[in-house]
């Protein structure tokens, strides 16, 4: 039976900004658990010599060279903003901090 | 903390040890950004050097800039970093509008490079080794001015404007193991060790490494223990260290604020601190909390990094000299006492006074200027020295002064005039008419006229009393408005006299 509590579910919820009803909560809960129990079966499987895959696709070292391309104009770059001033884009004051 | 209010450092050590990390954060200038063609340029018109990459938009995919990479290799060689066989990119989730996608584009448990150490030198040459734990790529963020409120500061702001043609900047993230054992050397050891960060980056030429600019940027964590325990104190991030001396400052504030509040009986509070340049204090950021947990997970659009051992031998060959053994070097090309060449390293001018020596100037002319008036200058603004002027433009000043053209004294005027952005000291010279007067024909008239004016002068030269030469050239200096080189005009003054 896996761990995931309620708590958990509100917590992820919080930090996704995704409102969720009690009710919704309730059923993710229990649906990310049987998630969370299949993928435990994987785990049985997965020794410690086995790599961890992130990707599916047998590729790697795919780059570009380092040359300067097409850049937006401004106009293009605020078409889809809900708020500029000038040409830059106007965003509600967020309590925090640069990373 | 007001700081009448900070214990006395000394005092603090006597209490605690202080326990130092950094994060260092280097601005690669490759042509383009991380993962966008956009050109990786910043400071002009807003949101004009961006791509859809960019802007997150729907169906825009980044690719990793391979130039970046093979910088930030060779950064992790310089570093005594091992480098992964392998390395993966992770997605570090958080909501703030630096970043248009919701997440940062970064390094988490595979970075490129790990486990290494820098040798750093403090001003009486004792040499501190700084452990590294790793050092990641990722992309640097967009910039935020807040509207609004007093201060501009993000307290009391209405709202925020966005610029994002920092974002995707390439950023390599040096993060060093707890550092152990400086004890009263704590704030030299912070400023030392951002130095010779920026030495090496410089060295290597992956970054323009202009910490006014941001290209390099530190965060100080500081955490105290009394003497003889084992657990760490619990420690601050101060954010916003922008200069060498800050670096430095904002170091030995948090030991003094800490002990202040430890000894008080108090705790420190995990949080980020600010370091305030006008003040010299640090104040509360956030605490560290929920928003701290950003659900990395590897980025589904990138791909492993898997640099072959050929490349990395290829790039560890081509490494530059090692920051010390370069100074050694330096010190003994330049042939610097010990006194001089520590004055230099110091102030942290030996980059620029090797970039001098290397565009044509002499060393001491290279370390007259840099040493004396470009760092009164500088320490008079406040501002680093190395931002008021170019190497290059420095040398040109001393060619104008060797070559007779310039004078100290208008050379000093060239370069204010250089500083304040009026062009090349050529350009400066030309626009102020400030070349010194080399036409004996001038010079010549001037003397007999001083010498004409004082008569008793003469008499004195003539009976041998060369020191009274002085005065007519004060004179002739005076009335050439200090274009003149006095050494010239003191030959001529000798060889009229004897010509009477």
């Amino acid at each position: 039976m896996s761990e995931i509590t309620q708590e958990q579910v509100a917590h992820l919820a919080n930090l996704a900004r995704i409102a969720l009803t009690p009710q919704e909560i309730e059923s993710l809960t229990s649906e990310l658990g049987s998630i969370v129990d299949n993928v435990a079966k994987v785990s049985e499987v997965a020794t410690p010599e086995v790599p961890a895959t992130s990707h599916p696709i047998p590729l790697q070292n795919v780059y570009r060279d380092d040359v300067p391309g097409e850049t937006l104009t401004p106009e293009q770059a605020l078409a889809g903003a809900p708020d500029h001033d000038g040409s830059r884009f106007r965003v509600t004051a967020i309590l925090g901090e640069e990373q | 903390m007001a700081k009448a209010q900070l214990m006395d450092f000394d005092k603090a050590l006597e209490l605690f040890e202080p326990v130092l990390g950094f994060e260092v954060h280097v601005e690669l200038n490759t042509r383009t950004k991380m993962f966008s063609t956009a050109p990786n340029f910043f400071g002009g018109e807003p949101n004009t050097n961006i791509t859809p990459v960019d802007l997150g938009l729907p169906g825009s995919l980044p690719v990793v800039n391979g130039q970046a990479v093979r910088y930030s290799i060779s950064l992790g060689l310089a570093l005594g970093c091992s480098i992964a066989p392998s390395s993966r990119f992770a997605r570090k989730n958080y909501f703030y509008p630096d970043l248009a996608k919701n997440y940062q584009i970064s390094q988490y448990d595979e970075p490129i490079a790990f486990e290494g150490s820098v040798d750093v030198e403090l001003a009486d040459g004792r040499t501190f080794t700084v452990p590294i734990e790793r050092a990641h790529m990722e992309e640097d963020a967009g910039k935020l001015t807040h509207v609004g409120g007093a201060t501009g500061r993000i307290q009391g702001a209405e709202y925020s404007l966005v610029d994002y043609n920092r974002a995707g900047v390439p950023l390599v993230e040096i993060v060093t193991k707890p550092i152990y054992g400086a004890g009263a050397d704590a704030p030299e050891l912070a400023k030392a060790y951002v130095a010779t960060i920026r030495d090496i980056v410089v060295a290597l030429g992956i970054s323009d490494a202009r910490m006014e600019r941001g290209n390099l940027r530190c965060d100080a964590n500081v955490s105290l223990r009394p003497h003889g325990q084992e657990k760490l104190g619990t420690r601050t991030e101060t954010k916003n260290v922008n200069s060498l001396r800050s670096v430095e400052r904002a170091v030995r504030y948090e030991i003094q604020r800490q002990a202040q509040i430890l000894a008080d009986g108090g705790t420190i509070i995990q949080e980020t601190r600010h370091w305030h340049e006008d003040t010299g204090t640090t104040s509360a950021g956030r605490p560290k909390s929920d928003a701290d947990d950003y659900r990395y997970f590897p980025e589904p659009d990138l791909l492993p990094v898997v640099p072959s051992a050929e490349l990395i031998e290829e790039l560890r060959a081509a490494l530059p000299e090692p920051p010390a053994a370069r100074r050694r070097r330096l010190k003994q090309e330049w042939g610097f006492t010990d006194l001089e060449f520590q004055d230099v390293q110091n102030a942290g001018l030996l980059v620029e006074v090797a970039s001098t020596v290397e565009a044509g100037a002499s060393p001491q002319a290279a370390r007259k200027w840099w040493s004396g008036e470009i760092s009164r200058i500088a320490n008079a603004r406040e501002v680093e020295a190395s931002s008021l002027v170019a190497p290059a433009d420095v040398a040109a000043l001393v060619a104008l002064i060797d070559s007779g053209a310039l004078n100290d004294r208008l050379a000093r005027q060239v370069l204010e005039g250089v500083i304040d952005g009026e062009g090349s000291p050529q350009e400066v010279v030309d626009a102020r008419g400030l070349a010194v007067v080399s036409d004996d024909g001038a010079l010549i008239a001037a003397i007999d006229e001083a010498l004409a004016a004082q008569p008793d002068v003469l008499a004195k030269i003539k009976d041998g009393k060369v020191q009274a030469a002085g005065a007519v050239i004060g004179a002739v200096m005076k009335a050439m408005k200090g274009q003149a080189d006095a050494a010239r005009v003191r030959e001529l003054v000798l060889e009229r006299a004897s010509a009477e």
